[in-house]
């Protein structure tokens, strides 16, 4: 029983993060159909900017939260400035080449990241300053830290505030009528380029967020953590239905749980055979099944061969 | 009338390109050493690896992220059947054909249910596969030891041709070549018949289906075409190819661990197909021969060029090479998004686009 509810716990953290990683993925999708392969790096740029800005801020003797405030907005800027970057240089002037020639720039840009990031921050992890409190609650036998608690509660409301913005601002209307269709949107007045633009830097401050978020659960930062991240992420947006805002969601919480689930059990239920390194297999395993039988994900709508 | 000069001129180019192709190893040898001649038989590994993903990628359209998978099937077929690792020493010649239908089969077994779905589903699919196959190598070590986990299985057997391993190095007048100069022929003599089979392939009636595929999926299944097998057979084919490609990435190493196959490789075989020009088996080739060899001028060329230049090494080889690799990815799709080499049709339809 306290496995179960330990691993409930603990998916949900990571569930939450999945889940702000993955709505920056399915809103560029929604709008663009384009796999923004470059948004995992944007998390991880995210972690290691926060880091450097605690590091430097705590040099200057603030206090504690202030500090993680300060160091969460600098990394957001620099994200929504790095994704608005990204958007202008890489895939604006190629929207209407061959849909895989963004996909390749799209890695390239995540390797141009990658390497940069390690000649800034070399190779080495970095450890996050420990500035949330960390103490640690029993709840029915089940051990669950402060920092679990604020993580999902920030993401939740961070999510919360943005479903708000898309479904009852002026802006998020441009941004749904865009998603719907670019052309008409225009049409109606509608500016499709800065909604775009702006779709990538909402997108990319929910990454510096998550980046936040995810260094401070695990206490380190490293210029390699962006990729499997963003990997994952991508699956939860893909499980929950792409370009579906609460599926993303959905899907992002789902994963966490059968990641945490399935390592937590995977061991007993095999007798031994196979063990939680085995995590990582889940993700994908999953993900493959509901897509044979569930094509369009958990929430996504039926979408003809070509929308 | 013209026909005959025409025919004597590609007569003389193919006389000129097999030469050129027979004494490659040698001059690249006398001039940088062995280690470049290692290069090429890498460059020529790579080409047909990516010959194998164009059929899937270029051909038929459908995005593979996955597609190292089926060369890790094959390189871990090869190196089970032939190491000490389970005592068993089977002939490569029995090995690499095996290995094609093995991974073939892996492709059939992976393709059936998901061919059904959209492209991008289809990329986040087979990439899933690529890690799936990758975290099962570097785990298959207990309970019971198949794949001899992260270590990777070494001492594999070489790849032999008439009972005499290729690995060995010979002699020619008073002069002794290493092994990699045969492995080299060996490589270029499999690309090049695999080059035939795709030119083959391309003319013939499935390879029209699969341009028709590619082009337009509902016109094409509307004209008869039995889409879901035809793009099965693209499948299979491709991941047979790399099923073969991985056997000889075996013998050839003599070793093989998970690393050699991480994601990073299926996009660096990927980036060769659609750098080059996707479907077109020149450009393929020719991306293939740029990503393999310009990454290793770096790797040689980056410590004494920036020693004359600044006087002293301000960036890590290791990660100007990759840099330079993320940026030229960027570069080649802003400036030429269908490939340096495109194929007439695709270029013919990207300045339409554009008009």
């Amino acid at each position: 029983m306290d496995t179960l509810l330990q691993q409930i716990f603990n998916g949900l953290t990571l569930g939450s993060i999945y889940a702000l990683v993955a709505l920056g993925y399915t809103m560029v999708y929604g709008i663009l159909g384009l796999i923004n392969f470059a948004h995992g790096e944007v998390v991880m740029v995210g972690a290691l900017v926060a880091v450097a800005a605690m590091k430097a801020l705590l040099a200057l003797g603030l206090p504690a939260p202030l500090v993680f405030l300060l160091a969460l907005l600098i990394a957001a800027l620099v994200c929504m400035a790095l994704g608005f970057t990204i958007e202008r240089v890489a895939y604006r002037p190629l929207r209407k080449a061959p849909r895989l020639a963004p996909l390749i720039t799209a890695i390239g840009v995540s390797i141009v990241l990658q390497q940069l990031a390690m000649l800034f921050w070399g190779r080495s992890y970095h450890a996050v300053p420990a500035l949330l409190p960390a103490e640690s609650y029993e709840i029915l036998g089940a051990q669950i830290t402060e920092l679990q608690v604020i993580i999902i509660v920030v993401a939740a409301a961070t999510m919360g505030g943005l479903m708000l913005l898309v479904n009852r601002s002026r802006l998020g209307r441009a941004m749904r009528a865009t998603a719907e269709n670019p052309a008409i949107a225009g049409l109606m007045g509608v500016d499709a380029n800065r909604i775009i633009a702006f779709t990538f830097i909402l997108g990319s401050a929910l990454a510096a967020l998550a980046g936040v978020l995810v260094s401070a659960n695990y206490g380190i930062a490293h210029y390699n953590m962006g990729f499997i991240l963003g990997l994952k992420a991508f699956t939860a947006a893909v499980l929950g239905g792409i370009g579906n805002l609460g599926g993303a969601m959905v899907g992002g919480i789902l994963l966490g749980l059968i990641e945490a689930l399935g390592a937590g059990y995977i061991g007993e239920l095999t007798g031994g055979v196979l063990g939680s390194h085995y995590q990582d297999v889940f993700a994908f395993f999953v993900l493959i099944v509901v897509l044979v039988f569930r094509p369009s994900g958990l929430m996504g709508e039926k979408v003809a061969e070509r929308a | 009338m013209s026909g005959t000069p025409s025919r004597q001129r590609a007569w003389f180019g193919s006389a000129l390109i097999a030469l050129a192709l027979a004494v490659a190893p040698f001059v690249v040898g006398a001039s940088f050493g062995n280690a470049w001649v290692r290069v090429l038989d890498f460059a020529a590994l790579y080409i047909i690896l990516a010959l194998g993903l164009n059929i899937v990628v270029g051909f038929a359209g459908l995005l593979d992220l996955g597609y190292i998978a089926f060369y890790a099937v094959g390189a871990y077929l090869y190196a089970l059947l032939a190491s000490p690792h389970f005592g068993l020493h089977w002939p490569a010649w029995a090995i690499l054909p095996l290995g094609a239908v093995v991974a073939g089969f892996f492709g059939v077994v992976l393709g059936a249910p998901t061919l059904r779905l959209r492209g991008d589903y289809l990329a986040i699919v087979t990439l899933g596969f690529g890690e799936i196959i990758r975290i099962f190598i570097n785990n298959l070590n207990a309970p019971i030891n198949i794949t001899n986990g992260p270590k990777g299985i070494s001492r594999i057997d070489a790849i032999s041709v008439a009972g005499r391993p290729l690995s060995q190095s010979f002699e020619i007048a008073g002069f002794t070549f290493s092994g990699l100069y045969l492995y080299y022929y060996l490589f270029v003599i499999l690309a090049l018949g695999i080059v035939f089979v795709s030119i083959r392939l391309q003319d013939s009636r499935i390879g029209r289906a699969w341009v028709a595929i590619r082009e337009d999926e509902v016109a094409a299944k509307a004209c008869g075409i039995d889409t879901r097998n035809i793009k099965l057979l693209a499948f299979a084919m491709g991941a047979s190819f790399g099923g073969v490609a991985g056997g000889l990435f075996a013998g050839f190493q003599e070793f093989v661990s998970p690393e050699s196959f991480g994601l990073m490789e299926s996009i660096m075989v990927l980036c060769m197909v659609v750098l080059g020009g996707m479907g077109h088996i020149p450009g393929v080739i020719l991306g293939g021969l740029i990503l393999a060899v310009l990454p290793e001028a770096f790797r040689y060329g980056a410590v004494p060029v920036q020693q004359a230049l600044f006087g002293k090494v301000l960036m890590d080889p290791e990660n100007l090479r990759m840099l330079m690799f993320g940026l030229a990815l960027i570069l080649v799709m802003l400036y030429r998004p269908a490939g340096l080499w495109p194929e007439p049709r695709r270029r013919r339809e990207m300045s339409e686009a554009k008009a």
